[in-house]
């Protein structure tokens, strides 16, 4: 006869075999040591049916596909159909990135990026960026000729992209003309303008085109309304946690920030005349996946049901389709150390697993080598690689939220949901996201947090192998490092200047007169943004009239 | 003996805008006594320049995580331009091993890389500070 080890169901005796157990387990262990994740909760030795039990499942967890969603948005998650491989890729010239680009399709990538130079951010052209920085970080986008080299032989109208594309959205609109060039109809363009969100660039990355706030809200809003007019398999929104977390927000700040920035963005939406069941289901969530595995899972799930109750019952969305959480997973290059690089791509693995379980739909794993510099072609195919063994070798994706009904996962989820509920306390009690990012508190929360962060690593309390314990004698970097062929680069800006030199004037300076008028009134902005690309008109000149118009903006430092 | 706190420049130069690591490093200076300039990034090398004049810096301290390294040189001629030999120029973040050397001959004192302890970086200010001073007492002299 089996054994029977749980006969004693009824709570008052489980409380009693726990207090059995506690009494061994302090007595073996000694003084035990306090454990909290990087969200500041405190994490016990075990979890059981007395921290989560199975009375609330309907109410907090349902089925897969039912809201509010903790245990998947779709009622097959990746069992039917695994994430979107999305590499987040950029460098170089248009034709380095396409024959970058093709590789990864090659190799199992099922959608692609687009990361511009970063000289794009400055808001400037290629011809007036210093060559040594051209090209390091981000591909040479400014026309849409640009646009047409680096998608040749990308079919558009099948592939879902992503543009790194901050407000006004102009490599979007480069994408529309290749788009008109190509006869693809706007309703086949699919995919997502995957940094859309302009306050999360303003308190975390910067990496925005220094639009004044004002400037931006208004081109963003007018952005939704176009796509959701013209281009309506598009993603018009993507709500950015990663940034908050790269700049040092602790999880779950990060999932409370974003979330009220995902409320700030409805609303300004709704109170520009837009339908919330219009909107809602387009909108997206891009994270960061850190290596603090159970707490990002936790973060993922809490997230979703926050969200799901959010839509339905605070913006009155019926649609299901709008309840639904869908995120992007970048895995955390901050985690990731320069010290042994070989390291990352067994912590690009921990990670990625988080974010499987935690239920993406989209996922970018770094490159081993991106603590060092944009990734190779022979890292950018491990990272993929990693991917692909995760779900088949693995078996990863099998059962469908396999972590769900675990007593710690559900506790921690309750928990991490508490915390992020409290951060959007603060937020909503500040008048919303947009008035909180004025009155410096989100900048003032994610520095403390960061300088918090640091302060563990260095004490100690938080371990990085190679970096504060298990460290190499000495420390060999036999990594190859990206660099563009600078004189590749000269070759670009000299065609990009007599492409300049070539184009029909008159048309240029109409267009961007009508952008100007437009900025001024009541038309639609982006509308013009786009008819201004389409004839030639440069992300430099775009980016210089709508801040003459609009308002420069320089982001607010907080200490 | 250093007759008033160390005077440091905390900035960024160049595209890049992601700025944790010199938020982080300009608090651990200003918790070590040292007075700190602190800017956004994004700064052109002239008002770098400008500033590290005006405020009368012993150290220029270069957050770099994309690549913003690589002008760095022109950032250290251009201070020795403005007559400012005495300030010694550092660097932290992303900086591949094989492209140090370069710097380091460019006249850039010190690189930092990730995984630096916020022990190293003080007292490596503190002693640059303190070597920025005696040269330019030196060249004051002369």
């Amino acid at each position: 006869m089996m054994t029977k080890f749980h006969d004693n169901a009824d709570a008052r005796n489980l409380q009693a075999s726990f207090d059995d157990w506690n009494a061994r387990y302090e007595r073996e262990i000694g003084r035990d040591r306090a454990v909290v994740n990087r969200s500041g909760i405190e994490v016990r030795p075990l979890y059981t049916p007395l921290d989560w039990s199975e009375d609330r499942y309907a109410d907090d967890l349902g089925m897969p596909g039912e809201p509010p969603y903790t245990r998947g948005i779709y009622n097959t998650m990746h069992r039917g159909r695994t994430w979107t491989q999305r590499q987040l890729i950029g460098l170089g010239t248009p034709q380095d990135y396409n024959q970058r680009v093709r590789m990864l399709l090659q190799q199992g990538a099922t959608a692609i990026s687009l990361l511009p130079c970063n000289s794009g951010f400055r808001g400037i052209d290629c011809d007036e960026s210093p060559i040594p920085l051209l090209g390091t970080c981000g591909t040479v986008v400014n026309t849409v000729d640009h646009m047409d080299a680096a998608l040749d032989g990308v079919p558009i109208d099948r592939i879902s992209t992503a543009m790194n594309d901050p407000t006004p959205f102009t490599l979007f609109a480069f994408l529309l003309g290749v788009a008109k060039r190509r006869g693809v109809p706007f309703d086949k363009i699919t995919g997502t303008a995957n940094q859309s969100d302009y306050i999360s660039h303003y308190v975390a990355n910067h990496m925005f085109y220094r639009l004044s706030q004002p400037g931006a809200r208004r081109v963003f809003v007018d952005h939704v309304k176009f796509c959701r007019e013209h281009v309506p398999n598009w993603n018009p929104v993507s709500v950015v946690g990663q940034h908050m977390q790269q700049a040092g927000a602790t999880p779950a700040e990060t999932m409370g920030l974003t979330l009220s920035t995902a409320i700030q963005y409805a609303e300004d939406c709704i109170n520009a005349g837009m339908d919330p069941d219009n909107i809602l289901r387009r909108f997206t969530f891009f994270f960061d996946i850190s290596i603090s595995f159970f707490e990002e899972v936790a973060k993922f799930r809490a997230g979703r049901r926050i969200w799901a109750r959010i839509a339905r019952d605070r913006f009155g969305a019926k649609d299901p389709r709008s309840w639904r959480f869908k995120f992007h997973g970048q895995t955390s290059g901050v985690d990731l150390t320069q010290q042994q690089p070989l390291n990352n791509i067994a912590r690009v693995t921990a990670q990625a697993i988080a974010g499987i379980f935690g239920g993406l739909q989209s996922m970018h794993t770094d490159g081993f080598d991106e603590a060092l510099a944009c990734p190779t072609e022979a890292s950018a195919r491990i990272a993929v690689a990693t991917q692909n063994i995760l779900r088949e070798e693995a078996h990863l994706c099998d059962v469908i939220d396999p972590l769900g009904g675990s007593y710690y996962v559900e506790a921690l989820t309750n928990e991490m949901e508490e915390k992020i509920l409290e951060v959007m306390d603060v937020i909503e009690k500040a008048g919303g996201m947009y008035k909180a990012v004025d009155a410096g508190i989100v900048q003032r929360m994610i520095g403390k947090s960061a300088l918090a962060y640091q302060n563990r690593i260095e004490s100690g309390a938080e371990k990085v192998v190679g970096v504060n314990c298990y460290q190499a004698e000495a420390e060999v970097q036999e990594v190859e490092t990206y660099r563009p062929d600078r004189a590749a680069m000269e070759a670009q800006v000299a065609e990009f200047r007599a492409f300049k030199a070539a184009r029909d004037k008159r048309a240029v300076s109409a267009a961007l007169d009508d952008l100007a008028r437009a900025a001024n009134g009541s038309e639609n902005v982006y509308e013009k943004v786009v008819d201004a690309a389409l004839v030639g008109v440069t992300h430099g000149e775009i980016i210089a009239c709508l801040r003459r118009e609009l308002g420069f903006g320089h982001p607010q430092m907080v200490a | 003996m250093m007759g008033y706190p160390e005077r440091v420049l905390v900035t960024k130069i160049g595209f890049d805008g992601h700025d944790r690591g010199s938020r982080v490093v300009a608090a651990y200076l200003r918790d070590a006594g040292m007075e700190v300039i602190y800017t956004p990034p994004w700064q052109e090398i002239a008002a770098v320049v400008n500033l590290a004049l005006q405020e009368d810096v012993d150290v220029v301290g270069v957050s770099s995580l994309a690549t913003d390294h690589l002008i760095l040189p022109e950032l250290v001629g251009a201070l020795r331009e403005a007559g400012l030999h005495h300030v010694r120029v550092i660097v932290g973040g992303i900086i591949p091993q094989n492209e140090q050397p370069e710097l380091i001959s460019a006249g850039v004192s010190a690189v930092f890389n990730p995984g630096a302890t916020s022990q190293e970086i003080v007292e490596t200010v503190r002693r640059l500070a303190q070597e920025a001073r005696i040269a330019r007492e030196a060249a004051e002299i002369a």
